[in-house]
């Protein structure tokens, strides 16, 4: 099943993407913020990262940076959840290492309809 | 001026409604059945110092706290004894649960509206205010008591 | 944006609205956060991590309004965030009106939330709001911004001003960082005009719309050879909305716009989406390949301020996120009902267990031993279980407390005196129900310090106090009590006008009450005026109120002063109404409760050792002191058949003072559970409660306060 790891200090966030997401068949992690994020994939396999920009302890992008480090995670499809779509965010999104971008608020239906197109196959 | 309180009160009652009755000395009463949480025997409530003579103490029932009034002794009816066949009705009031000593139960009985009379002026020892009609049922009388009233006035002490 | 969504394709409907929920719980906690961290914010020296932390609190409740279509709470946030953004970044400096704006936001935010909780109509207009804090974003509120850098002052200051500086300021020098962030600088083509002039409109809005950028001629002012005039701006604003602005007097095909900025590298562009032109579709976007950071000059500096703060927010982070970021222990969320509801199942089962511990008595304990071990047992669970019970309603006075700062800042606004806080003891736990109910006398008395209590500046200087009074709340634990306190140091109380003003009111007083109980008569029914009693919350309260309000949680206050220095009010409450530690003791026929918290010692005694004093009182000696002697016998009335000498005495102790208690014996210690007495009787002086013992009897539980301060009269 493909897996996805969702990002987010915000709660009710979390819970929506979380549930449109498994509504669709997709496996969800879920973590508060960076550094939980990084505690909670351990060994895993993960398919796609989302994941928002301003949390506590550690942020998006600084997640993104950590997560090229890891050998396994090279690769992976990365997209900064973010709630504007400057040319500064974009660009520090690429430095970061992110593969794109997504602008908040999205509904379910885009959220989905946009995972699919960054998921390989 | 009793006839015309009770007028007031008596309008309400217009369709039949279901009365428990009960005992005091000779007198027989009847207040609304759906005031009338339970029946219970007597059991020795907990005394409360400085209460009035007619509070006898409080009980415990199923976990609530529930005071226990002596109608005989309030009204000076009869002799207050406590035995067996002591009954008590416990009251649902709605903002209180009280208990209240009766010297025994009857039946629930219907009346309609043609067979409740108002009540004459008579000597009684419930204030005339709180009774709300006669109810004639074959040869018995029954004194109609609005009992929620009655228990929330001063004078029973329970507030 | 509604609530539901379709998927024509999977026929799935995404209810968005099981999450509100969440949403507006966590939006509250963010609010309280918000206020918190902007009450504390030093504008002298505010720190980055509170900055970051308040700026996250208005981010996160934007994110999720916009998501869940709350427009309002979303339009409102949005400006929050812009100023909140520039804040954080130190390109301008906070105020003291940028915080009591946002604090003002906040207490809107809370109404726009409730009202949609409640599906009813807010009916705030927050047209006036949004555009006081949008001028402080861009630097034409209130507060002169103390800049920091040069373009960003620039942009931000008057534009009529800097039409032509600020650009050349800008492009004079473009690789040193010069832009904010956001800003985006565009070569702007109108034409071919019929009216070159019509572009000189264009001009002037950017003088009239505060925030829109800066403009500036690239052409001289003369148009080139195909009747189109050249302009290059500065701005934040989207080329659409720039679209927008410039069609009011210019055709939208007239208008091209480029991005040449710095920030705008060929790199930013080919970000298109599948998705139609680049104007359209900002939402979604690709990098290409993983690069190597480009543009490290201009973008790193950017990154490095976004990120830094933030990775390093450790306690005011904690603080600002308190429900997401659930750092050390998961929590888990559970509705009150559910938990009062635990409780007095707990509760009945203490009476069973206590019905069966009776019962089990009277066996044989040799014949029935694994029965009686099986008791043991079941008392020490069941009483582990209650404590366990009680302790998940137990929750700290911060809950209380955390509300006075903010009420303080308030009142010495409206009252033209400076206040200040201190609080001891906010950890200090206090069972839920109780904190509910302490909260409004507490909040009574907080406020009669700040009204009657401390002085006005200039007075307190003549008396060579400090400007800034103080009041400071307090919260121990004190056997089985918790005892609070409000104190300030203002003008105290005056024991001769409290007296004569009594007399007035007609209450019977004498020159010879101690001062206790002098002071004691600010709580007498009556004795406040209309004109002194302060509506705290919409309701009429009177410090006797708040005495009352005290005494029917089975507490007492008490109130102590220096004149001139100070007052202090205590009030002690019990730690919690449900359960508790009692002695039960004899008292002929009948069976009484001694609450053990407040039980120094028991002891033999015969007749003998009872002094009388003054024909009516009597007292004992003990350990070299001689106490009130108290027969609850003739306490409570009860009934003797037999005359009776000697008995149990049981010193016991309560508000600073001790009394002795005469019972015929002791019966037993056990937990239990207290019953309340005036749900259906009433007040009963010297009764605290009522429970239920073993044998299903009910017992009363002595008020030793109230015993007390008898014996004292």
């Amino acid at each position: 099943m493909t897996s996805i790891l969702a990002v987010d200090d915000s709660a009710s966030m979390r819970q929506m993407v979380s549930f449109t997401l498994r509504s669709s068949g997709y496996d969800v992690i879920e973590a508060i913020d960076g550094q939980d994020a990084l505690d909670k994939i351990g060994d895993r396999h993960v398919d796609l990262v989302l994941t928002d920009q301003n949390m506590p302890r550690m942020d998006g992008l600084t997640l993104i940076r950590e997560l090229r480090c890891v050998d396994r995670f090279k690769r992976t499809p990365i997209l900064m959840l973010t709630t504007e779509s400057s040319d500064e965010m974009k660009q520090a999104g690429r430095a970061a290492g992110a593969t794109g971008w997504m602008v908040k608020p999205f509904d379910p239906q885009r959220l989905l309809e946009i995972i699919s197109k960054v998921l390989p196959n | 001026m009793n006839a015309r309180a009770n007028a007031v009160v008596n309008a309400v009652v217009e369709r039949p409604r279901e009365y428990l009755t009960f005992r005091l000395g000779e007198e027989e009463y009847g207040i609304d059945i759906l005031k009338v949480q339970e029946i219970r025997g007597y059991e020795q409530p907990t005394r409360i110092a400085n209460a009035p003579s007619f509070i006898k103490g409080v009980v415990n029932l199923r976990g609530v706290i529930v005071p226990i009034v002596d109608m005989r002794l309030k009204f000076g009816l009869g002799s207050a004894e406590y035995n067996d066949f002591t009954v008590v009705i416990i009251l649902n009031l709605g903002a209180r649960v009280v208990g209240m000593v009766v010297d025994s139960v009857s039946d629930v009985m219907e009346l309609s509206p043609e067979q409740i009379r108002d009540t004459p002026e008579i000597d009684s020892v419930v204030d005339s205010s709180y009774i709300t009609g006669l109810g004639t049922l074959n040869d018995r009388m029954l004194i109609l008591i609005a009992i929620e009233k009655l228990m929330g006035t001063a004078e029973m002490a329970l507030a | 944006m509604s609530d539901t969504h379709t998927s024509e394709s999977s026929g799935d409907v995404f209810d968005l609205s099981q999450f509100h929920g969440v949403f507006y719980e966590e939006a509250g906690e963010n609010l309280t956060s918000m206020e918190a961290l902007l009450l504390e914010t030093d504008e002298s020296n505010a720190d980055d991590e509170s900055l970051n932390a308040i700026f996250r609190c208005a981010h996160s409740i934007k994110g999720g309004a916009a998501t869940f279509g709350f427009q309002d709470v979303a339009d409102l946030t949005h400006v929050m965030e812009t100023l909140l953004d520039r804040l954080r970044r130190r390109e301008l400096a906070i105020t003291s009106g940028m915080i009591d704006t946002l604090l003002e936001s906040g207490d809107v935010l809370k109404h726009l939330l409730a009202s949609r909780q409640s599906g009813t109509d807010a009916g705030i207009d927050c047209t006036e709001l949004v555009a006081r804090i949008g001028a402080f974003a861009h630097g034409t509120g209130a507060a002169a911004p103390a800049a920091v850098a040069p373009v960003a002052a620039a942009t931000a200051a008057p534009v009529a001003a800097s039409m032509t500086e600020a650009p050349a300021a800008a492009s004079a020098s473009p690789a040193a960082a010069p832009l904010a962030p956001g800003e985006r600088v565009l070569e702007i083509a109108i034409g071919p005009l019929d009216q070159p002039r019509l572009a000189d409109n264009v001009v002037e809005l950017f003088g009239e719309i505060p925030g829109l950028g800066t403009i500036e001629p690239s052409d001289d002012g003369k148009p080139d050879a195909a009747q189109t005039r050249h302009f290059r701006v500065v701005s934040t604003v989207t080329d659409s909305d720039l679209l927008d602005l410039f069609s009011f007097h210019v055709s939208r095909e007239q208008v091209s716009i480029r991005e040449v900025g710095a920030a705008a590298t060929a790199v930013a562009t080919p970000v298109a989406t599948p998705v139609a032109t680049p104007e359209a579709d900002q939402t979604f976007g690709l990098f290409e390949d993983l690069p190597e950071p480009v543009a490290a000059g201009v973008q790193a500096p950017a990154a490095v301020v976004v990120a830094a703060p933030k990775a390093e927010a450790p306690r005011a982070a904690d603080r600002a996120a308190p429900a997401s970021a659930n750092l050390e222990s998961s929590t888990i969320r559970v509705p009150t009902e559910k938990v009062d509801q635990l409780i007095n199942l707990v509760g009945e089962m203490v009476i069973t267990q206590a019905m069966l511990a009776q019962t089990g008595r009277g066996l044989d304990a040799v014949v029935h031993q694994a029965m009686a071990t099986a008791l043991t047992d079941l008392e020490r669970n069941t009483r582990l279980l209650q404590e366990a019970v009680m302790a998940i309603r137990m929750i700290p006075m911060t809950a209380v407390f955390n509300r006075f700062p903010r009420m303080l800042r308030d009142l010495s606004g409206r009252l033209g005196k400076k206040l200040e806080l201190h609080t001891i003891g906010e950890d200090t736990e206090l069972d839920k129900g109780l904190i509910e109910k302490i909260t409004d006398p507490l909040t009574h008395l907080v406020r009669n310090s700040a009204d009657h209590g401390i002085e006005m500046p200039a007075d307190r200087i003549a008396a060579g106090k400090p400007e800034h009074g103080t009041v400071t709340l307090a919260a121990a634990h004190q056997g089985g009590s918790i005892v609070i306190e409000v104190r300030d140091d203002g003008r105290g109380l005056n024991r001769a006008k409290l007296l004569a003003k009594a007399r007035e009111r007609g209450l019977s007083v004498s020159d010879s009450m101690s001062d206790t109980e002098v002071y004691g008569l600010i709580f007498a029914p009556g004795f406040s005026t209309a004109a002194e009693v302060t509506d705290v919350s919409g309701r009429g309260v009177g410090m006797d109120v708040v005495k009352r309000n005290i005494t029917s949680l089975g507490g007492s206050v008490e109130i102590d002063s220096v004149e001139g220095q100070g007052m202090r009010v205590s009030v002690r409450l019990p730690l919690t109404l449900a359960i508790m530690d009692g002695m039960s003791v004899g008292v002929a026929d009948e069976t009484y409760i001694v609450p053990l918290a407040s039980v120094v010692e028991s002891i033999h005694m015969t007749a003998s050792d009872v002094k009388s004093v003054g024909g009516t009182g009597r007292v004992v000696e003990v350990r070299n002191e001689y106490l009130p002697l108290i027969r609850l016998d003739e306490l409570f009335d009860v009934p003797r058949s037999v005359e009776h000498n000697g008995g149990i005495m049981i010193v016991v102790e309560a508000e600073g003072g001790r009394i002795a208690l005469l019972v015929d014996d002791l019966i037993g210690q056990h937990q239990v559970v207290v019953k309340n007495l005036e749900a259906n009787y009433r007040k009963v002086p010297g009764v605290s409660g009522a429970t239920i013992l073993g044998d299903g009897r009910v017992a009363l539980i002595l008020d030793v306060s109230w015993l007390i301060r008898r014996v004292r009269h």
